[in-house]
Parts: C-alpha cells; sequence; structure tokens
C-alpha cells in the first residue's frame, strides 16, 4: 500500500501532459507490450486483456514496476510515467468490440 | 558354397569394380602401369595384378542373386500388420529399401518419401496418436539417426509408439573406405538410448526376427515409445541360400489394469469428497476411453481438467472446466490424476522470477491419486519425467485399462444419500461452465477486426466453415494459439484432438500433421494444422511429403513473423535487466525479409493462398483452400496473425 501511494504521489506532481495516443501506440509495440497483450490489448495466454477501458495510468504505472505475478518489471527509467501515460491514452483510444449479436460467427 | 564365403568374394568384387570403374575413365588399361604415378594421387592407382582383375570377368563370382537377407527383413515386416514406412533414402539401407519396393510390392508397409529424418519420425509420431498403431520408420546409419534424434525424442515425451529401423554395417572388413566408415557407429543406437525403450543389433537372420517383433510388442505396450533395431548392412545384402528358421509370432501383452485395492480405495475418497477434481493428461487414445471418463465424471458431477496432450473429454461437456484449473484446485478436496506426467506442477507452480518462487495451487489438506504409468520413469538422463510428487494414493496401470474398474468401484461405493448433493455439485458446475462459454465468446470479440489478424478471429473463421464436416484437428502446441481451437469449437470425438510434440521440441508440428492427416485420410476426415511460422521452416519439406503422396491436409499459417515464445522469453530478460528494452526482436523475429509461405508451398506443387493480413479477406480464402482439401490434396493459407 505504502508503495502505491508513493507511485500516485509521483504522478500525480508530475508536469502535466499532452497524452498522445499516436505515439502511446508506437511505445506499446516498441517497448514489447504487444507481446503478450497482443497489438490492440486484446489479451490471450500469455497475458489478460488490456483494452478497451484500460486501467487508469496510475494503476498502470504501479502495476508495471511492482507486478505482481509473472509479468516482468517495466522500470521508470525505461517506461517514464509520459510514457504509461501515452500508452494509456493508445490503450482507451481503441474502440469497444461490436456486440456479440453483431458477430455472426461469435453469436450464439 | 557358405554365405560368409560368398559375401567376402563379392565384396571384393564389388570393391575392385568401383576403383577400377574410376580408373578406367581416366587412363587405357593396358597402358595404366606404363604411366608416372601422378603427382597428388586420391586414389593408389592400380597395380599390374590389380588391372588384370579389373579388366577380366570373374566368372566364379555371382553377379546377380535372388532372395536376398532384406528379403527375409521385409518378411518380418510383413508379419506387424504396418501399413507405412516413412523413410528418407540411404546407403546403409539400400538393400532394405530395394526389397520393400520390389520384394515387398512397396504394400504394407507402403514406402512414405520424406526429405529429412525428422520429418519420417515427426509423421510416424503424428500417425500413431491417430492410427492407434506404429509406422515404420527407415534410418540411415548414425546421420539419419542424428537428424532423426529430436523427432524421437518428442515422441518418447508424447508415449508414441514408433518402430524404427536403421542400417548400419557392424563387420569392418566389408566397409568401403570413406563414407561407409564415417556412415557407421559401434553402437549405434546409443545416440539415442535415453530416449527409446528398446533396440538392439541383431547378428543374424533370426536374430532380427525375434528383435523386430520384441520390439514391436514393447513399442505399443503402455506406456508407449518408440523402438529402435539395427539392420545389418551385410545382412541386408547377402543372399539367402539356406531360408532362416521362421518368424517368431507377435504376442502383444494385456495391459495392466491398477491393483482393485487401491482403486477402492480411491473410489471411497472420490465418494467422500466435497470438492473431488479431476486431472487428465495423456490418458485417452480410444473413444471409449473418452466415455469411460465422461461417465465417471457424471457418476460424481465431478469437474475435469484437461491437461491438453490428448483429447479425453469432450470440451462443450458441462464438467469439462480444464479453463477454471485454478480455482478448482484451490478448493479441491481430493484430486485424482489420471496418467498426469507432471504431478507437482499440476498442484505447484514455479514462478518465472529472477528468484523462482513456489506457489502451492492446493490446500496441505487436499488428498493426491495418481493412476497411470507415468509415475515411474524408464530412463533417467533426460528430465522429461518432472519433479517428484508424493501422493496419496500411487496406482502404477493403464488410465484406459484401469478406469473401467475404477469406475464400477466408485459406482460400488456411491450411497444413495449421497446423490443429492452430487447433483448440487453438478448444477455448479452448469452455471460455472455457462459463464465461462460467455466470457470466451465476449474474449474472441476483442481485437475481432484488427490486422494482424486476431487468433481468435481465425479459429472462428475456420470453425465456421470446418463445423459441418468430419473433422480433426492435429499437431500444433495449443497455447501458441491462446487455446483457442479448444474454446471456440465443439470437439467430441477421440481423433479430433491429438496433442502436440509431447517434447516441445520445435518441428513436430508440420510432418506430424502429415503423418496424422495420412492416418485420417481412409476415414475420409478433414484434417486441419493450425501452424506456426518459424517451426515450418525447420521441416518444410513435410509440405512436399503431403504433396507427393496425396495427403489431404488444410495448413493455416499462425504468421507472427517471430519466434514469438522466444521473442518473450528475451522480452523478460531485457525487462529483469533494465539495460533497454525495445531490442528483444533481435535473433528472435523472423522479418526482413518476411516469409511468404504461400510460394514456399507453391513452390512444392501445393495449392496456396495468402499472405493474409485483412480479416475480411480470410473467410473466402479459406473456401478456396477447403474446396481444394475436399478434392484430395494438401492446401496452405498463409496468415498474418497476432502473437498469441
Amino acid at each position: 500500500m505504502r508503495t502505491l501511494i508513493m507511485c500516485l504521489s509521483v504522478l500525480s506532481i508530475a508536469p502535466a501532459m499532452a497524452q498522445d495516443a499516436a505515439r502511446g501506440q508506437h511505445l506499446f509495440m516498441a517497448d514489447g507490450c504487444y507481446e503478450c497483450h497482443g497489438t490492440v490489448g486484446q489479451g490471450g495466454a500469455a497475458a489478460p486483456k488490456l483494452a478497451p477501458d484500460p486501467l487508469p495510468a496510475e494503476a498502470i504505472a504501479h502495476y508495471i514496476r511492482h507486478p505482481a505475478a509473472v509479468m516482468p518489471p517495466y522500470v521508470e527509467t525505461l517506461v517514464g510515467d509520459a510514457d504509461v501515460r501515452d500508452i494509456q491514452a493508445y490503450l482507451a483510444s481503441l474502440p469497444q468490440p461490436k456486440p456479440l449479436n453483431d458477430i455472426p460467427l461469435l453469436a450464439r | 558354397m557358405s554365405d560368409t564365403k560368398t559375401s567376402v568374394k563379392r565384396r571384393g568384387f564389388f570393391s575392385a569394380v568401383a576403383v577400377g570403374g574410376a580408373a578406367a575413365l581416366t587412363a587405357r588399361p593396358e597402358t595404366a602401369t606404363a604411366q608416372p604415378a601422378p603427382p597428388t594421387p586420391s586414389a593408389t592407382p592400380p597395380g599390374a595384378a590389380t588391372a588384370a582383375a579389373e579388366t577380366k570377368t570373374p566368372h566364379e563370382l555371382p553377379l546377380t542373386e535372388g532372395r536376398s537377407g532384406s528379403d527375409y527383413m521385409v518378411d518380418v515386416i510383413k508379419t506387424l500388420d504396418i501399413d507405412y514406412l516413412a523413410c528418407m533414402p540411404g546407403s546403409t539401407f539400400r538393400g532394405l529399401h530395394e526389397s520393400i519396393i520390389n520384394y515387398g510390392g512397396n504394400r504394407k508397409p507402403e514406402f512414405l518419401t520424406c526429405l529429412h529424418e525428422e520429418i519420417s519420425v515427426a509423421m510416424a509420431h503424428g500417425y500413431a496418436k491417430v492410427a492407434n498403431k506404429p509406422m515404420a520408420v527407415l534410418l540411415h546409419g548414425p546421420v539419419g539417426l542424428q537428424h532423426a534424434s529430436m523427432a524421437i525424442y518428442n515422441a518418447w515425451c508424447d508415449r508414441v509408439p514408433i518402430v524404427m529401423l536403421a542400417g548400419n554395417g557392424l563387420d569392418a572388413t566389408k566397409r568401403r573406405p570413406g563414407v561407409e566408415w564415417a556412415h557407421t557407429a559401434q553402437d549405434n543406437a546409443a545416440i539415442v538410448r535415453d530416449f527409446v525403450k528398446f533396440d538392439d543389433q541383431p547378428a543374424s537372420y533370426g536374430h532380427f526376427a525375434e528383435s523386430l517383433v520384441r520390439a514391436y510388442a514393447i513399442s505399443v505396450t503402455q506406456p508407449a515409445a518408440p523402438v529402435l533395431i539395427m539392420a545389418d548392412s551385410e545382412l541386408q545384402e547377402l543372399p539367402i541360400e539356406d531360408e532362416p528358421r521362421g518368424i517368431p509370432r507377435l504376442s502383444l501383452p494385456r495391459l495392466p489394469a491398477g491393483d482393485p485395492n487401491a482403486l477402492a480405495e480411491a473410489a471411497r475418497l472420490l465418494v467422500a469428497a466435497e470438492n473431488p477434481v479431476i486431472v487428465v493428461d495423456r490418458y485417452s487414445r480410444t473413444q471409449a476411453g473418452v466415455d469411460t471418463l465422461v461417465a465417471l465424471a457424471e457418476a460424481l458431477q465431478v469437474p475435469v481438467i484437461n491437461k491438453l496432450t490428448r483429447m479425453n473429454m469432450p470440451n462443450q461437456h458441462h464438467l469439462n472446466q480444464t479453463f477454471r484449473a485454478r480455482a478448482l484446485l484451490g478448493q479441491a478436496d481430493v484430486i485424482l490424476g489420471i496418467e498426469v506426467v507432471d504431478f507437482w506442477g499440476t498442484v505447484n507452480d514455479l514462478r518465472d522470477l529472477i528468484h523462482r518462487e513456489e506457489v502451492h495451487l492446493t490446500k496441505p489438506t487436499a488428498k493426491t491419486i495418481s493412476l497411470g504409468t507415468t509415475s515411474v520413469p524408464m530412463h533417467a538422463n533426460f528430465q522429461d519425467f518432472q519433479r517428484y510428487q508424493p501422493v496419496d494414493i500411487d496406482i502404477i496401470g493403464d488410465g484406459e485399462t484401469s478406469l473401467p474398474w475404477l469406475l464400477e468401484a466408485v459406482k460400488r461405493a456411491l450411497p444413495a444419500e449421497r446423490q443429492a448433493a452430487i447433483a448440487g455439485r453438478g448444477d455448479k458446475q452448469r452455471a460455472a461452465f455457462k459463464q465461462i462459454q460467455g466470457a470466451t465468446l465476449t474474449n474472441a470479440s476483442y481485437g475481432w477486426d484488427a490486422s494482424p489478424i486476431s487468433v481468435a478471429r481465425l479459429c472462428a473463421e475456420l470453425w465456421d466453415q470446418i463445423k459441418d464436416l468430419d473433422w480433426a484437428l492435429t499437431a500444433g502446441e495449443s497455447f501458441f494459439q491462446s487455446f483457442w481451437p479448444q474454446k471456440l469449437w465443439k470437439t467430441e470425438k477421440v481423433y479430433q484432438f491429438i496433442g502436440g510434440s509431447g517434447g516441445y521440441g520445435v518441428g513436430y508440428g508440420a510432418p506430424g500433421a502429415v503423418g496424422t492427416a495420412l492416418a485420417h485420410r481412409e476415414h475420409g476426415r478433414f484434417v486441419v494444422n493450425i501452424q506456426g511460422d518459424g517451426e515450418l521452416m525447420c521441416c518444410p519439406g513435410a509440405l512436399w511429403t503431403a504433396v507427393h503422396h496425396k495427403i489431404p491436409l488444410l495448413t493455416v499459417m499462425h504468421n507472427n513473423r517471430a519466434y514469438h515464445q522466444e521473442l518473450m522469453h528475451v522480452q523478460r530478460m531485457a525487462d529483469r535487466r533494465t539495460r533497454g528494452i525495445d531490442r528483444a526482436v533481435i535473433g528472435t523475429t523472423i522479418t526482413d525479409p518476411a516469409i511468404d509461405y504461400s510460394k514456399l508451398a507453391q513452390s512444392m506443387g501445393m495449392w496456396a493462398a495468402g499472405p493474409i493480413s485483412d480479416p475480411n479477406e480470410l473467410g473466402a480464402a479459406l473456401r478456396k483452400a477447403i474446396d481444394v482439401v475436399k478434392r484430395g490434396e494438401p492446401a496452405l493459407v498463409d496468415v498474418i496473425c497476432q502473437p498469441r
């Protein structure tokens, strides 16, 4: 809990920056996020779904620096807070999936 | 004249002819002795006596032969009801090769031309899991055996029978200089002895017959595994004048069932349990095996976790709760493992962290029962037997043979007053299963229109077009496809899913699929292989064999343009070491240039389409390919996919 509070504090005092979804998409690929989560964050056997409806940037930042399970850590010097915000912006920009009834192959 | 005496003269004659023939190309025989010695001879020039011998017809030596040793070897092979023999040709078994195609009429076994020994063995591996009997494989001395070794190891780990023969010439005085020495080993089987169940180097025809028949029986007896018998090159090629003694009749042992008292004890534990769980691994070989497991699960309304190495349990049955494994194991009070190879890894985990951390997935009070043939390793060097896990009841016996007895014991031990509680447990499992099904479909919708194409979309498009056929999925590691076929398709028949390579040795997929498709061919089934791109490049020649032998098979490339599992491993190391996280693609991706798999397949005469990266184009391409396969030919569709 103490760690979480510290991380949230750090993020909250960071200079406000415009979130850049395009840059976030680039980072999502370059930093290897897609390898386990898929290029649109859809998840799979290797890792859970991230998008649509991603966690807030603060929660993502905390988790990737202190992963609870087997996810490898992404330290702040390599994925900074601004990077996380842009990655979150990319994930948030991804559309909701169609309703199942609009996908004939999945409609049951 | 004895065989031995004949063979000495014949071999000597062949050597002389070979050397003389080469000399005749460069010098007239009558002038050879007058020529100065070449400055850098590659072989000793013939002397007068040799030249004379070369130019005269050795009337005392036979030039042709009738029945040969390898004919007898074919007689032995034919007693074993083996339909196919997979082989890349090699000189150490040229005699046997000729006997199979001419003396044996190229029937039972029929020769399958393979482009690498790893392909031969992997084909036999996939075939055996569907045909429920072994294919023969012919290997070329230590050369072919070393090529084949990884595929043999996969089959060993996967408990699959294969009958392998290898040429090898033990008598050093009969080997021609050069290649024949390099292609001989005094103990050839030593190369793979750690992962075959039986091997021998027979020294006579009678010995060959006994050893091959014995090897077959050992191979198919559970736990099944590959076996290897040497076919001595000299024995193959010698003429037979005195017929060897008769071929021993194959006698197959009845498979061992578990101890009845232990089964009764296990039944009492299962009946009394509040939250029992069944975990099933390399269990089902027949539909009867599947049906018995379903009956046992239904008798107790106990959820089943399939390790996905065999079909084992219909995936749409409400008691198939494979994708709730962690939750079920966490609350289990009795766990029955059937043919579970890795029991420790079933009830524990070892997290992939810098300091690997053990995680116990079950309650300390949970009782464990192991039923199967997996708890006693046959060899110790290779560690596929996994970590040691003590269990409360360890029952040694073949799973399929033992399970009917366990089912009967459960029925006898089940008091009427437990029926209501068991029915209630079934209702809970139905509700949980329905919830999983709903979540599965929702999860499949994420990334539905993405490019690269999501693996869920790929599998849904494929299922839509094969679901009304008598279909079978083959080869491949389910994890690489995020288990989407196991989640989205309806699997009911034992042959519809047969698991992966066994030893996780990359290369099995394509040839394993071709062998599997061959076994399905006589039943007219439609066979699909979802094929990893990196893996295909280990044994791409398997595609040619499918075309050459007209084996209908749809190969759908799961082309993520990487050795993606390794990419994730390297990424993990880079993340831990914080020296940069954007270069894990070096050495792990297959780009620049990207491989065009449709052109690769087309180059071997196969119908192919792709690469396809637009999900909206996938259905049409699959439809065309399916039409080709329905006509009895193999086809390939290259699909640019998401990593997992």
